[in-house]
């Protein structure tokens, strides 16, 4: 089974050169840590900045540099910042690369549901509609069941979504899978100790097994 | 020029009434209008609808007003982080719209601009598009969203000078330059105001045709929500 941080790793080796990219909060922006040095891309926050950096030092705390979890941060050199209208136009208008965010249940036609649970106070869904609507590519971080052992990849989304037919892999504590355009999962690799058999059984959703799966391999 | 100012944030909600539509601008504690709420707080109002992205903590920000029970309605895409809130909501004293973020941006910015509605993919098939107009453009489908007015927006700049221009700082820019454009008053509070003609017209993010009125605030606390910081 992987931990958070191993997810996160897992993810951070779909980053790709020259890529921007919007982080989803908790999981999602531990990938941030974990992205090659030698790769060159730009982290966007969606309540206006193009160049996330590193938490700052207590010196350089500024109350008016936020992330979209509202936590304190700073800006890495060839930053841009922008109004929230500019913001969602680049991530509506595709030219934000790769999102990767969480999730409380996929479904196997890539449907996503991360922002309510009926009975339960209302949060609001923030930027998540939008960022799920456009992306192009759409990375999902999640455990694989419940904590009372339920299936969270499911044949259709329980909860109500967030956005349809969007999310095209996921990496959850047992598994990395795509999800195919003619819908089902496709187990790509299996987490450290964990068999297909149970990834087999942990999923109701269509999967799809093709030959030998590989283990993840972790520093 | 036309100047703008008026003395303090007293004056500059002079004539907001019950039942008004006010935008504020920030995101989270970021770059709210901290004078103009309590400016709000001393008068005697209810009814408001209350458009920002956020509503504040139990303790400060739009939470202060949610508390003295001057809202009916917020207008908001996310609203955690608000003891007070969800007691109002569950006991049905409130009522909330939720909007997609881009949405509630774009629709704030098509209400400024003239734009009665527009069309957006955010929402598709989930609650957010029941009972609204869907189409279908090159193969995929969006819904239409209206844009926004209010009676009086309330924004937080940087820095401002006599003729209503105004420049935001960092992250606190957010949603206040839309807000600016889709208030019939635009009230823009602003940490340092210079007369006419020190700012650099190159810098301006806001042209003051947008505001109406403007004032030197006072006091910023500018509070943290997620105090998070790196040994270095």
């Amino acid at each position: 089974m992987l931990d958070k941080t191993q997810i996160a790793k897992r993810i951070a080796r779909e980053v790709k050169n020259g890529q921007y990219i919007n982080l989803g909060i908790g999981i999602p922006t531990l990938v941030a840590n974990y992205i090659p040095e030698n790769l060159e891309v730009v982290l966007q926050s969606e309540n206006g900045l193009l160049g996330i950096g590193p938490f700052p030092t207590e010196d350089k705390i500024d109350p008016d540099l936020i992330n979209a979890g509202k936590q304190t941060i700073t800006m890495v050199k060839g930053s841009a910042l922008f109004n929230s209208s500019d913001s969602f136009a680049m991530i509506r208008g595709g030219h934000v690369h790769l999102t990767i965010l969480g999730a409380m249940e996929v479904s196997e036609n890539g449907d996503i549901a991360n922002w309510k649970i009926p009975g339960k106070m209302v949060k609001g869904m923030g930027g998540a509609m939008d960022l799920v609507a456009s992306a192009e590519n759409i990375i999902v971080a999640m455990q694989h069941c419940s904590k009372d052992g339920q299936s969270k990849l499911l044949k259709e989304c329980s909860l109500p979504i967030t956005g349809i037919k969007c999310v095209k892999k996921i990496v959850t504590d047992l598994a990395v899978l795509d999800v195919l355009p003619e819908g089902g999962f496709k187990l790509l690799e299996r987490a450290p100790g964990v068999t297909v058999e149970e990834i087999v059984s942990k999923t109701e959703g269509k999967l799809l097994v093709e030959g030998e799966i590989p283990e993840m391999v972790f520093d | 020029m036309i100047t703008k100012t008026v003395t303090n944030a007293a004056e500059a909600v002079r004539d907001v009434v019950s039942d008004s539509v006010l935008m504020f601008g920030g995101f989270g504690l970021c770059g709210i209008p901290e004078n103009c709420i309590q400016a709000l707080l001393q008068k005697d109002l209810t009814g408001l609808t209350c458009i920002s992205n956020n509503a504040g903590v139990d303790d400060f920000g739009i939470g202060l007003m949610l508390k003295k029970r001057m809202v009916k309605k917020m207008i908001s895409s996310y609203v955690g982080e608000n003891a007070e809130f969800e007691r109002q909501l569950l006991s049905g004293e409130l009522e909330v719209d939720l909007i997609p973020q881009g949405t509630l941006a774009e629709r704030i910015r098509a209400g400024g601009a003239g734009i009665p509605a527009f069309f957006t993919p955010a929402g598709v098939g989930t609650e957010v598009a029941e009972g609204k107009e869907m189409r279908e453009f090159d193969g995929k489908m969006y819904l239409m969203e209206k844009g926004l007015k209010a009676d009086f927006a309330f924004v937080k700049a940087w820095k401002g000078d006599t003729a209503g221009n105004l420049i935001f700082k960092g992250t606190a820019r957010n949603f206040n330059p839309m807000m600016a454009t889709a208030g019939k008053i635009t009230i823009a509070e602003v940490e340092e105001l210079v007369p006419a003609g020190q700012l650099d017209p190159n810098h301006i993010h806001t042209p003051g045709i947008y505001v109406q009125r403007i004032f030197q605030g006072v006091d910023y606390e500018k509070r943290i929500e997620q105090r998070t910081v790196s040994k270095g």
